[in-house]
């Protein structure tokens, strides 16, 4: 019996502007749905994954993410995250999970001090979560970064346990998969482009995989083995359920 | 009774004593200072086109596509499905030389107003700027500016950038131009047209507050020219909010998507004056403002400073009142200031009210079309030449090494890469993008079809300053040939069209000239002009720029998949030159660069050959025969072969067949090319120089790609069109040959580091 579509729940926040390109996104998946969630809710609707999209929440002209943590629709985000629900923050909704606290360390400007939009290769360093069980590991993912604060730092004792925890996800590499002078369009700590919690359901990221899901336009299909591993992992937490 | 005002105070407005004998004559005795306020804006250079209006009538404004010429907030154009896409370009040139972030941000935002104000969702945007040469700091700081500015308001805005174009001249340095472009999707039958219409109705305010900021902002500055009170214009200059214009977006469109408004106008250069008087014109009805219930910024400004101000993200709406409530509870959602301000009236005048008072009372379709008409008697000028240039040996001694007079070239600010400035725009968001910057075109699909639309600027300053006829004409035929090169159908123009001061008869000249230009090739190409600005006064210390008619085309695809880019895609592959075998010293790159000049006449574009060339090409790119196709323009032949080659591997790579091509979009890995260029002798204007076959510039001419094996049936399709075989692709090396004997080989890699070599320019 084909299963019921997995529930998307994509985040609105004034200023959100890569909120209707997630949306899009996961309307690409035959086995999924999505539907919008306004910052000044606090019902969930039931979804099964919640997206935090990019743009510039409440005009970001505080620190990135800063204010939109204080949504009343957060509130609800960051008790379904500690319940274990998937959320994953895409750019400026990586921002805010770590403003909320529910991703380690911080996000500061780019060394290059200007927004930057650009083609990046990601390299997968672990495939043990709901965000990348779809990948190799190793694998590469040609996606695009657009961000002026996308400069990933963390102190060291937490970066420690973060790879003692293999919660690095996804890293700036050049086209041969190497961390590489040049790579990393950001100047992020040790070419990080994407941490998850120690828990593994909280994924941030600094790229835009939503806008890499469909042949024929210029962003490519490489985003799509993201939205996919986290169609499995619900569908496999629905199995176990059942 | 309101303060009554003097001629005195219409000559410090910027009238003339004619305009203000024929206010007093309109409002049958001398106005109120309100009154004068609002005529002196309306009847500025800027809101009335006084000088422009009488020539621009030239132009071809409609066709079959066509659902809305110029007139509105933007031209709108049939694109098939019940698609159609809204287009406007404007300038923001004397801000942005007074403060280049703030003065861009604006412009931006101010166009993009101009888009969603008629229904439409704006889905791209473009920006053609243009500054003095790079060796001054001062340029390098306006650059800087200008793109962070643009990059601040568009990326918060969700709009994707994708594409534009930016050169330098001394001529621009004491005033730069910045004009935007975007363009927005509309269903065909959702468009709303900013007129007032049913007694009664609200006249509603939607965004933020006003202020003092911009009094006199965009309509002032750009109503005159430059002097040394520069600086001291700072404060006319508006400061942007992109965030509420994102919420503005959202808000209106839905406003209009449930038809919840009668029609809506931004409020642009001269603010509520402008908007109020055109909407109330435009409808035959009269409009009563209430000054005093505008929310402010700050308490004390009076009516006149309120009916100016030219505060950003503002919005007026006519609502109806069963509606209201529900307007109110959109913008209340999105956190939006709405405020009823006024009412739609019989009166047919517009009056402003102050606490009861009324403070002026206009006739407003008198304000609207009495606004005088100035045509300057023309007077060509001195510097124009009939002739090209004669290339001696002595006034143009040819280079020695040819492979380093094209590395030159490339590393020439106006040809080098411009990636510095379009990363920092984001140019995929909204999921359209196929084409990124960096091509000939920008290309966007349209979801749920097959269909695309593509856009181009363009506009060699340079050429239009030699021969503005011939050279605005060559801008509109380059734009379509670069929406050929992409495979779209060109269907419309819209253009900024930039000149120094009116008043003078050689600007004048170089304006008549240049409006006969684009409307020959917009007749001959089928691209009618359908929205547009003018700015004049672009000198500074009575130096004016080079006449800029700026070109921005519309081009549409049936099918999106169909579109190819200038990237040489696979070794072996033939190419092949379509088109005049032609190559002028007069006003190209390799004059400025390798000797100094800008001087001659430069050639004038041959539209039948033209027309023919764009529709075989398309023919070609239709039937899926072409690998690749890319305009040779500034550099002429050789700089155009090298740009195929540094695109093979500097490219987004979802474009290549080869799937590990498209997954690491060949970094650094290019394509190289062998190509003959025959005899110099039988290319025209080369005079029997390998450098200006090589370097030399002509209109007309693409260089394609196409599988060996399909030479045959391209050749059935381009029938009788000028063409010549070049040579291959092939290796990693551009070489050059002219009869077999070679002219130069340079690695690829070593163009490519000329190419993206501006960084080092601006550090």
């Amino acid at each position: 019996m084909r299963s019921a579509p997995v529930r998307f729940g994509v985040v609105v926040f004034p200023g959100s502007n890569c909120d209707a390109d997630s949306y899009h996104a996961v309307s690409t998946f035959p086995g999924a749905s999505a539907q919008y969630l306004w910052h000044k809710d606090t019902d969930l609707k039931d979804v099964q994954a919640v997206i935090l999209p990019g743009g510039f929440s409440y005009g970001d002209y505080l620190r990135c993410g800063a204010i939109a943590r204080f949504s009343p629709i957060m509130q609800s985000v960051i008790d379904f995250a500690e319940s274990g629900g998937l959320v994953m923050g895409i750019c400026n909704g990586f921002q805010t999970l770590v403003e909320a606290g529910l991703l380690p360390g911080g996000l500061i400007r780019n060394t290059g001090l200007k927004f930057v939009c650009r083609y990046v290769n990601l390299r997968v360093e672990t495939t043990d979560t709901p965000f990348t069980g779809a990948c190799e590991k190793g694998e590469l993912l040609r996606i695009v970064v657009k961000h002026n604060e996308g400069n990933y730092t963390v102190d060291a004792d937490t970066l420690s346990s973060m790879k003692a925890n293999d919660q690095i996800v996804l890293r700036y590499v050049d086209a041969a998969g190497e961390q590489a002078e040049g790579a990393n369009p950001n100047g992020a700590l040790d070419d990080i482009a994407g941490v998850c919690n120690e828990a593994r359901n909280v994924f941030g990221m600094m790229p835009h995989p939503e806008n890499s899901v469909e042949a024929g336009l210029a962003g490519g299909t490489d985003g799509r083995k993201l939205f996919q591993s986290i169609i499995d992992a619900v569908l496999r937490t629905a199995e176990v359920r059942s | 009774m309101s303060r009554r005002a003097t001629l005195d105070a219409a000559i410090k407005l910027g009238l003339t004593a004619d305009e203000y004998a024929h206010i007093c004559e309109i409002q049958g005795g001398e106005p109120t200072y309100v009154e004068l306020a609002i005529y002196s804006l309306m009847w500025s250079e800027h809101c009335s086109y006084k000088h422009s209006r009488p020539v621009l009538s030239r132009f071809p404004t409609s066709g079959p596509r066509i659902l809305q010429g110029p007139g509105e907030n933007a031209g709108i154009i049939d694109v098939g499905d019940g698609w159609a896409v809204a287009m406007k370009v404007e300038s923001h040139n004397h801000p942005s030389a007074v403060e280049p972030f703030q003065g861009a941000a604006t412009g931006v935002g101010g166009i993009v107003r101009d888009i969603f104000t008629m229904g439409a969702r704006p889905c791209v945007s473009m920006d053609s700027l243009r500054f003095g040469e790079l060796t001054e700091p001062r340029q390098r700081f306006l650059l800087d500016g200008v793109v962070g500015g643009i990059a601040h308001y568009g990326n918060c805005l969700g709009i994707p950038t994708i594409g534009g174009e930016i050169y330098f001249e001394p001529s621009y340095e004491g005033n730069c131009l910045v004009n935007a472009m975007s363009a927005g999707m509309i269903r065909s039958d959702g468009i709303v047209r900013a007129i007032a219409s049913g007694v009664g109705n609200h006249v509603v305010l939607i965004g933020s507050k006003t202020g003092r900021d911009g009094i006199g902002g965009a309509s002032v500055l750009a109503s005159q020219e430059f002097d040394e009170t520069l600086e001291e214009k700072r404060p006319s200059v508006q400061v942007g909010d992109p965030f509420t214009e994102k919420k503005l977006i959202e808000a209106c469109l839905e406003l209009i998507h449930r038809k919840l408004v009668v029609s809506m106008q931004d409020l642009g250069a001269a603010g509520l004056t402008s908007s109020s008087s055109e909407m109330s014109s435009k409808g035959f009805v009269g409009l009563d403002i209430h000054a005093d219930r505008v929310p402010l910024r700050e308490a004390d400004m009076e009516p006149w400073e309120i009916m100016i101000s030219e505060s950003q993200e503002r919005m007026l709406a006519i609502v109806t009142d069963e509606q209201i409530a529900d307007v109110r509870e959109v913008c209340e959602r999105w956190d939006l200031d709405c405020t009823v301000i006024g009412a739609v009236t019989d009166s047919k005048m517009l009056r402003i009210w102050w606490h009861g008072e009324r403070v002026a009372n206009i006739p407003a379709r008198r304000l609207a079309d009495e606004s005088p008409v100035i045509r300057t008697p023309s007077v060509k000028p001195d510097y124009i030449v009939d002739e090209p240039v004669a290339v001696d040996d002595t006034g143009y001694p040819p280079p020695k090494d040819l492979g380093a007079a094209l590395t030159q070239l490339l590393a020439a600010p106006n040809i080098a890469s411009k990636r510095w400035a379009w990363e920092q725009y984001d140019y995929i968001v909204q999921a359209n993008t196929v084409q990124i910057p960096g091509s000939d075109a920008a290309v966007l699909r349209i979801k749920d079809t097959d269909r695309g639309i593509a856009f181009s600027n363009d506009c060699n300053g340079r050429h239009c300053y030699l021969d503005p006829y011939r050279g605005a004409k060559a801008a509109v035929a380059e734009a379509a040939r670069n929406l050929a090169c992409a495979g779209a159908l060109p269907v419309a123009v819209t253009d900024c069209l930039n000149f120094g001061n009116p008043e003078k008869g050689e600007i004048y000249w170089q304006f008549e000239q240049a409006v006969e230009g684009i409307a020959e090739a917009c007749e001959a190409l089928d691209t009618p002009v359908v929205s547009g600005n003018v700015s004049f006064y672009n000198e500074s210390f009575g130096q004016a720029i080079y006449p800029t008619p700026m070109i921005g085309m519309l081009g549409v695809y049936d099918d999106v998949s169909l579109h190819i880019d200038g990237a040489f895609k696979g070794e072996g592959d033939v190419i092949v030159l379509l088109g005049a075998e032609a190559a002028w010293m007069d006003g190209s790159e390799y004059q400025k660069i390798a000797y100094g000049k800008v001087e001659g006449r430069v050639p004038d574009v041959d539209l039948k050959l033209e027309v023919e060339m764009q529709h075989k090409l398309r023919a070609a790119i239709e039937a899926r025969l072409l690998r690749s196709a890319h305009d040779c323009a500034e550099g002429g032949l050789a700089v155009a072969l090298a740009e195929c080659c540094i695109a093979s591997g500097s490219t987004g790579g979802a474009q290549f067949e080869d799937p590990e091509a498209q997954r690491s979009g060949r970094d650094g890995r290019w394509l190289g090319a062998d190509v003959d260029l025959g005899s110099a002798a039988s290319v025209a204007g080369a005079a029997g120089r390998p450098d200006l076959a090589l370097f030399g510039e002509a209109p007309t001419r693409v260089i394609v790609t196409v599988a060996p094996e399909l030479l045959g049936p391209l050749d059935e399709v381009l029938g009788g069109l000028p063409q010549r075989v070049l040579g291959r692709v092939t290796g990693s090396n551009l070489r050059c040959t002219m009869e077999g004997k070679e002219l130069f080989t340079v690695e690829v890699g070593e163009l490519h580091s000329a190419y993206e070599s501006l960084p080092q320019r601006l550090a």
